[in-house]
C-alpha cells in the first residue's frame, strides 16, 4: 500500500508567511508537497467556516499563518485570528477532531528557513494522525449510505 | 542655461541605474532616451544569480522594471549605441550618438527565434562570460528587453564571408538586412545623465593567481553564472576543468581592489565582501558539506543587514573566513584543483588544495570610458571614476550632466537606485519650464465590460527556463488545465514574464475573447503588477486575474518530488481556475493627490528633500523638533572630501530659510496623523499650539544620533571624547585637541557588537579624516587607531591609504580582545594586543578619541502614525532593500538619511534627493485609484451589531445614523485597506471583500 500523503489547506497571508514561502523557493528550502495553499491579505480574514469547510472537503490538515505579533501589515488582523482559532480548535476538539490537525504559525517575510522548517514539522505531524475523517463530507455520507 | 529649454533626458546606460532614473524621469513629464551600448538593457544585475543580504533572485525582481521600461511609452531604447560628444549646453545639448548596426528591423522582428536556431555559427556568450555558446545572430538572454535579435557582424558568415544567409531565409517578419550600416545620430536633450557603469576588472597576465592557465580559477562574474539557474550548468557548480562536483571552494578578495602594486586600482570596489559572502552561502546551501573559505583584508560588510549577513555565514552556514592576501595559486601538481599558498595569522606558511578559486575581481572605469569623458568636459577622479562633491553627490563638473551608480564610484545596487532617483530629480529639475511638453499620454485601452459574460477563462503555465519546468511536468499542467470548467484556452511559455509572452498574451486575450486569466508561475508578490498591466492593455480588467506560484512554492522546494509536485501545481491550477470563475471586475475610486508635501525632520537629509521639491514647483512644510535646522550635520567639521560641513551646512539653512515653498516649523512634533496617499491630515505641535497640515505625501527624514558611549571611561574622564565630539573640539582649537602628542582612536564603539550588531558605515571614514587633520596640524603627534576592519569603502580608500603614508600607526584588535582604557595620576592608559608583533601595546593617550556607534531614535510613534516598519536596531524597513531604498510599502511616504540606515552627508542628500523624485512622481500623476479589493456591506443581512466598527484599525467601517437603513454598517472604501479582519469576523455574513469573497475562497477549498 502507498503511504498516506496528507492534504493540508494552508492559508497565508500576503504580507508575511507567503512572503517567507517564497523566500524557501528562492533559497531552494526543500519541503514536502502536501500543502494546498491559499493566498489571503490577512490572517484575520480567515473565517471559521473556511476552516470547517476545508475539513467537511476532505483535507487532513489545516495550517494558518500570518505575520508575528505586533507586526501585522493591517496592525491587529494577527491578534483577531487568533484568538478567533485558538475557540474553534478547542470546539473542534469537542467533536473528536484531533487537535494537531489544526495548526497555525507566526512566521515573518524574512524567515525562509522557519517556513520550511514549519512546513516540514506541520506535515508530519498531520501524518502522523492519519487521514481525517470525522468532518469529511464523503466519510459522513458513506457511513449514512452503509 | 540656454534660453530654449528641452523637456527630454538622455541617460547613457542601461544598468539597473538607467532603468531606475528612466523610470522616474518618464513618470514625471519628461521624455528619455536611453542610450544602452548592448544589443539590450540590464546591465550587469541582469546576469547575478541572487542579490545580497537577502538573496533575492536577481532576475525576478529585476524583470518587471525591464518590462516596465520596455513598455513605457516615454522612454525610447537607443541599443548598441554610444554617446560620442555633447554639444550645447544645460537645458539645450545636442548630444552625438554612435550606433552600431544590428542587421535586424527592430520594427518588423517578432523575438520568434527562428534565426536562432537555423544559425550555423557558435560564439562564446559574454551573458554567460563566455562559460556557454549563443549564436551568432542572439538575443543576450532570454528575458532581453528589447526582445529583438541581432547580428553579431564579426561572427556571421554572410556578413564577413557572403555564404549562409539562412536567417534571412527562416525569418518570417523579413527582417533581416544584411546591408544596415553603422550611423551617427543627433538627440536633442535637457540634460544628460551618465551611468554607464563599470568594467569588471579582467585578471589576466597576473602569473600568481593562475587564471590564464587554469579553468578552475574563475571571476566572481563567472561563479556567478555557474550558480545561476540560467546558467550553463542549470546551477549545479561545477569545477570546469572536468566537470566534477567541488568539495573546497575558495574565494580571493580584492582582485583588482586596494592595489596599486599589480594594478592600478587604489580604491575599494565596496561590494566584493558582501557578493562573495553570498556566493558562499549559496554554495552551502548547494551543498551542505562543502568547504568554503574567504581571504579577505578587512571584512567590509557596511551596509544594511550586511553585518548580520556576515555573521550568519560564520555562524549559520560555516563559511570560514582568513584575513590574508594569498601570495600564490598554482595548479595542484598531485592531481586535479590548484594550490593556494598564504601566510596565515601566526606569521606560518600554509598551502591548501581548493576544487575551485573565485577571484572576487573589483570595479573600475576603462581607457575608452575615461577618454571619452575628458572629451565631453567631464572631470574624473584618479580612479576613473566621475568628480562628484559632498553637497551635489550626483552633479559633474559639467552643467547639467549628471551621473549615477558605479560611474559615480564603486557601489551596490541599492546605492545604484538612489543615486538614480537623485540624479533623475536634478535632471529633471533643470527643465521644469518644459515639462510634460515631450512626452505623450498612453491612449487607454478601452475596458470590455464582461460582467453577466459566461466565464472564458485562459492558462499560461510558465517554464520559467528550466526553473519550473526542471522539476514540474508543464504540459502536463497545460494540459489538465485545459480540461477545468470554463477553460477556453491553455498555453505554455518559456519565460510568461519577458516582453513578447506579454504582448502575445494581450494577442490571445483579444482573438479568444478571454475574460478570465490564470497564470501558473512565479510570486504575485513580484509579478501581479506585471501581469495585470497586460490585463488593462488587453482591454480587461485588471482584477479578472489570479496567479498560481508554481515555482516558489512548487519546483524550487520540491526538488527531488517531481511527481507530487506536478499533482500540486495542477491542484493549485484548478483552485485559481474555481477562484477566477468567480471573479468580477472591480472598480478603484480616483482620489485627487494633495500637492503638498511634508518633510519630518530638518537635517541634511530633510532639507534637500525639501529643497528638492520645491525646485519642482510643490510647496513643503518641513519639521523639525530642534530650534534650529541642521541636525548631526551642525557638530561636524569637514568631509572625506576636504569641505566645510559648516559652509555647506549653512548654504543649505540658507536656501531653505528664503525659500517661499518651504515652511518651516521648529520645535515641532507630529502629534498625529489621519489619512492615506494624496490626502494625509497631521496634526503638529509647536511650541504648545497645535495645526492641521494637508498632505499629499510625506518624507520621513528623522535622522539618528550619536551613542553616547558607556565604556572606556567615556564620562568620567575628560581625555575621552566622541567622534563627533572631536569634530567640535576641532572646529574651536581646542587645548584639549592642540596641545597631545599621542591622540588615540577606537573603532566600532557600541557598534558590530551584541546588542548593536550592525555596523555604523561613517565612522572609519569619519576617523581617516580626523586622524589626517591632526597630523597635517602636528606632523609629529603620534596617532594610533584601534580598528577590527577598516571599512573605507569606495574611494574613501585613498583617505586610509594616506593616513598610513603620513605615519597614522593602525593596530587591529578583536571583539574578545577588545583595548582596556585606565586612568592613573592623570594619565589615560590605551592597552591593546597587536596581532603583529603579538604582544601587548601599552598607549599612553592624551587623547582617546571613540569611534562611537549611529544609533537610530526608534521613533515607535511615528512608525505607527504613517503604518511604516521599525528594524529590530530600530531603522525604518523600506519596501525593498535592493529596489525600493527610499519608499516605504505604505503608499505616500518616503524615506531618507539616518533613519533608514548610517550613512555619510553625500549619500543622505543623494537619498533625499531619490526620496524627492520618488514622490515627485506621485504628484505628477495628480490622481491616484485606491484598490478595488475592498470590504462591502449586504446591509439585508446587517444585524447593526457593530462589531466591524470594533474590529477595523482604519476606520473604515461605520454605522449609519439617520435614514431608512439606519443602524446598519457602511464602508468608506477610501479608508479600507481590504484586510478582511471586518469579513470574517461578521457574525450575520453580511460583510464581504472583493477580490477573496467567501464564495470565492470556499470554491478554492471545493477543489483543493
Amino acid at each position: 500500500m502507498q503511504e498516506f500523503e496528507p492534504k493540508i489547506i494552508t492559508f497565508l497571508c500576503n504580507w508575511c508567511t507567503y512572503g517567507a514561502a517564497d523566500l524557501a523557493g528562492v533559497s531552494r528550502f526543500q519541503y514536502p508537497a502536501n500543502m494546498r495553499i491559499i493566498r489571503l491579505p490577512c490572517s484575520g480574514r480567515v473565517s471559521p467556516k473556511m476552516v470547517l469547510s476545508a475539513f467537511r472537503n476532505g483535507a487532513d490538515g489545516v495550517w494558518i499563518s500570518g505575520c508575528h505579533p505586533g507586526d501585522c501589515h493591517y496592525i491587529t488582523g494577527n491578534y483577531y485570528a487568533r484568538r478567533k482559532f485558538t475557540l474553534l480548535k478547542e470546539m473542534l476538539e469537542h467533536t473528536g477532531l484531533e487537535p494537531g490537525r489544526i495548526q497555525f504559525s507566526w512566521i515573518s517575510s524574512a524567515e525562509g528557513v522557519k517556513f520550511a522548517d514549519v512546513a516540514r514539522t506541520v506535515i508530519s505531524e498531520v501524518k502522523a494522525l492519519g487521514p481525517a475523517k470525522g468532518m469529511a463530507k464523503e466519510f459522513i455520507m458513506s457511513q449514512e449510505v452503509a | 542655461m540656454s534660453e530654449k529649454t528641452i523637456g527630454s533626458v538622455l541617460i547613457a546606460g542601461g544598468g539597473i541605474a538607467a532603468i531606475q532614473a528612466a523610470l522616474d524621469l518618464a513618470d514625471s513629464g519628461y521624455y528619455v532616451y536611453m542610450v544602452e551600448k548592448s544589443p539590450s538593457i540590464g546591465g550587469v544585475m541582469a546576469q547575478l544569480d541572487k542579490t545580497f543580504p537577502t538573496n533575492d533572485c536577481s532576475m525576478c525582481i529585476m524583470s518587471p522594471k525591464l518590462v516596465e521600461v520596455g513598455r513605457h511609452i516615454n522612454i525610447e531604447l537607443v541599443t548598441l549605441a554610444e554617446i560620442r560628444d555633447i554639444k550645447g549646453q544645460a537645458g539645450n545639448f545636442e548630444v552625438e550618438v554612435f550606433q552600431k548596426a544590428r542587421y535586424v528591423d527592430m520594427d518588423k522582428c517578432i523575438g520568434c527565434g527562428a534565426c536562432m536556431e537555423k544559425c550555423p555559427k557558435k560564439v562564446d556568450d559574454e551573458y554567460n562570460m563566455g562559460l556557454a555558446k549563443r549564436k551568432a545572430i542572439y538575443v543576450p538572454y532570454p528575458q532581453a528587453v528589447p526582445l529583438k535579435y541581432a547580428i553579431d557582424a564579426p561572427n556571421c558568415i554572410k556578413i564577413t564571408k557572403d555564404k549562409c544567409g539562412n536567417c534571412e531565409k527562416v525569418c518570417p517578419a523579413d527582417a533581416i538586412n544584411y546591408k544596415d550600416t553603422d550611423k551617427t545620430i543627433s538627440l536633442n536633450v535637457g540634460s544628460v545623465i551618465l551611468s554607464t557603469g563599470f568594467s569588471a576588472y579582467n585578471p589576466s597576465g597576473k602569473d600568481f593567481l593562475n587564471y590564464d592557465r587554469s579553468k578552475d580559477v574563475v571571476t566572481s562574474l563567472e561563479f556567478e553564472r555557474l550558480l545561476s539557474a540560467s546558467g550553463p550548468f542549470q546551477g549545479h557548480v561545477v569545477r570546469l576543468s572536468d566537470k566534477e562536483h567541488p568539495h573546497k571552494i575558495a574565494w580571493l578578495q580584492c582582485v583588482g581592489s586596494r592595489d596599486v602594486n599589480t594594478c592600478k586600482n587604489g580604491h575599494c570596489s565596496s561590494v566584493c565582501c558582501m557578493y562573495a559572502i553570498k556566493q558562499a552561502i549559496i554554495a552551502k546551501e548547494h551543498d551542505p558539506e562543502l568547504e568554503t573559505k574567504i581571504f579577505y583584508m578587512d571584512m567590509r560588510t557596511h551596509g544594511k543587514g550586511f553585518e548580520d549577513c556576515y555573521n550568519q555565514a560564520k555562524e549559520t552556514y560555516g563559511v570560514k573566513f582568513q584575513r590574508c592576501r594569498v601570495h600564490t595559486v598554482y595548479g595542484n601538481p598531485d592531481g586535479p584543483g590548484q594550490v593556494l599558498e598564504y601566510i596565515d595569522e601566526n606569521n606560518q606558511r600554509v598551502t591548501e588544495v581548493y576544487d575551485i578559486v573565485v577571484l572576487s575581481v573589483g570595479m573600475e572605469i576603462n581607457d575608452e570610458v575615461r577618454a571619452n569623458a575628458a572629451k565631453m568636459g567631464i572631470e574624473l577622479t584618479e580612479g576613473g571614476f566621475v568628480k562628484t562633491s559632498t553637497f551635489k553627490p550626483v552633479s559633474t563638473s559639467r552643467d547639467g550632466v549628471y551621473v549615477c551608480g558605479a560611474f559615480q564610484g564603486p557601489k551596490d545596487i541599492p546605492q545604484s537606485v538612489v543615486e538614480a532617483g537623485a540624479a533623475a530629480l536634478n535632471a529633471g529639475a533643470g527643465l521644469v519650464a518644459a515639462r510634460n511638453t515631450l512626452t505623450r499620454t498612453v491612449e487607454k485601452v478601452k475596458e470590455d465590460d464582461v460582467r453577466g459574460e459566461r466565464p472564458r477563462i485562459g492558462v499560461f503555465v510558465c517554464h520559467c527556463g528550466t526553473n519550473i519546468a526542471g522539476v514540474i511536468d508543464v504540459e502536463a499542467v497545460r494540459d489538465y488545465a485545459s480540461d477545468l470548467p470554463y477553460v477556453e484556452y491553455v498555453n505554455n511559455n518559456m519565460y510568461a514574464c519577458s516582453q513578447d509572452t506579454q504582448d502575445g498574451m494581450v494577442k490571445v486575450i483579444k482573438e479568444k475573447g478571454l475574460n478570465r486569466i490564470v497564470v501558473a508561475a512565479c510570486s504575485p508578490r513580484t509579478h501581479d503588477p506585471l501581469f495585470q498591466e497586460t490585463l488593462i492593455n488587453a482591454g480587461l480588467n485588471k482584477y479578472l486575474f489570479e496567479m498560481v506560484n508554481i515555482r516558489n512554492h512548487g519546483s524550487w522546494v520540491h526538488k527531488d518530488q517531481p511527481a507530487e509536485a506536478t499533482l500540486k501545481a495542477k491542484e493549485q491550477v484548478r483552485m485559481a481556475v474555481a477562484k477566477v470563475a468567480l471573479f468580477e471586475p472591480l472598480s478603484e475610486a480616483t482620489l485627487e493627490i494633495d500637492q503638498n508635501v511634508l518633510v519630518i525632520g530638518g537635517g541634511i537629509s530633510g532639507m534637500a528633500a525639501a529643497k528638492a521639491l520645491s525646485t519642482q514647483g510643490y510647496h513643503v512644510t518641513l519639521v523639525e523638533r530642534d530650534k534650529v535646522l541642521g541636525g548631526q550635520a551642525r557638530n561636524l567639521y569637514v568631509t572625506g572630501k576636504g569641505e566645510s560641513i559648516e559652509e555647506g551646512l549653512a548654504d543649505m539653512v540658507n536656501s531653505v530659510a528664503v525659500d517661499d515653498k518651504i515652511d518651516v516649523l521648529l520645535e515641532s512634533s507630529l502629534k498625529n496623523v489621519e489619512g492615506f496617499v494624496g490626502n494625509f491630515v497631521s496634526t503638529i505641535e509647536t511650541k504648545g499650539s497645535e495645526q492641521e497640515i494637508r498632505h499629499g505625501v510625506a518624507i520621513i527624514a528623522t535622522g539618528a544620533e550619536e551613542y553616547k558611549p558607556v565604556e572606556y571611561l567615556y564620562g568620567s574622564s575628560d581625555k575621552v571624547v566622541t567622534g563627533q565630539e572631536l569634530d567640535g573640539l576641532m572646529k574651536g582649537h581646542d587645548a584639549k585637541v592642540e596641545n597631545a602628542e599621542t591622540a588615540v582612536f577606537i573603532q566600532c564603539v557600541g557598534s558590530r557588537e551584541p546588542g548593536r550588531t550592525y555596523c555604523s558605515r561613517i565612522c572609519c571614514t569619519h576617523t581617516m579624516v580626523s586622524a589626517l587633520h591632526l597630523k597635517e596640524k602636528k606632523p609629529d603627534m603620534d596617532v594610533f587607531v584601534l580598528y577590527r576592519d577598516i571599512r573605507t569603502y569606495g574611494e574613501k580608500e585613498a583617505l586610509y591609504k594616506k593616513a598610513r603614508e603620513k605615519g597614522v600607526i593602525f593596530v587591529r584588535y578583536s571583539l574578545d580582545a577588545k583595548p582596556l582604557v585606565k586612568e592613573a595620576e592623570g594619565k589615560l592608559l590605551v592597552t591593546v594586543n597587536d596581532p603583529i608583533i603579538q604582544r601587548p601595546l601599552e598607549l599612553a593617550a592624551d587623547l582617546l578619541v571613540l569611534a562611537s556607534a549611529v544609533k537610530p531614535y526608534k521613533d515607535e510613534r511615528l512608525a505607527q502614525f504613517f503604518k511604516v516598519p521599525l528594524n529590530d536596531d530600530g531603522f525604518f524597513v523600506e519596501a525593498h532593500v535592493k529596489l525600493a531604498p527610499s519608499d516605504f510599502a505604505t503608499d505616500g511616504v518616503f524615506l531618507a538619511g539616518l533613519a533608514h540606515y548610517p550613512k555619510p552627508i553625500d549619500e543622505s542628500i543623494a537619498q533625499a534627493q531619490a526620496a524627492a523624485a520618488r514622490a515627485t512622481g506621485l504628484l505628477a500623476r495628480k490622481t491616484i485609484n485606491t484598490s478595488g479589493q475592498v470590504a462591502y456591506v449586504n446591509q439585508e443581512l446587517c444585524s447593526g451589531c457593530s462589531v466591524c466598527v470594533a474590529v477595523c484599525p482604519y476606520n473604515s467601517p461605520g454605522m449609519i445614523l439617520d435614514g431608512p437603513r439606519a443602524g446598519k454598517a457602511e464602508i468608506n472604501p477610501v479608508l479600507c485597506k481590504g484586510c478582511g479582519a471586518c469579513v470574517s469576523s461578521c457574525r450575520s455574513g453580511a460583510l464581504n471583500l472583493k477580490g477573496f469573497e467567501e464564495g470565492q475562497i470556499l470554491a478554492m477549498i471545493d477543489a483543493a
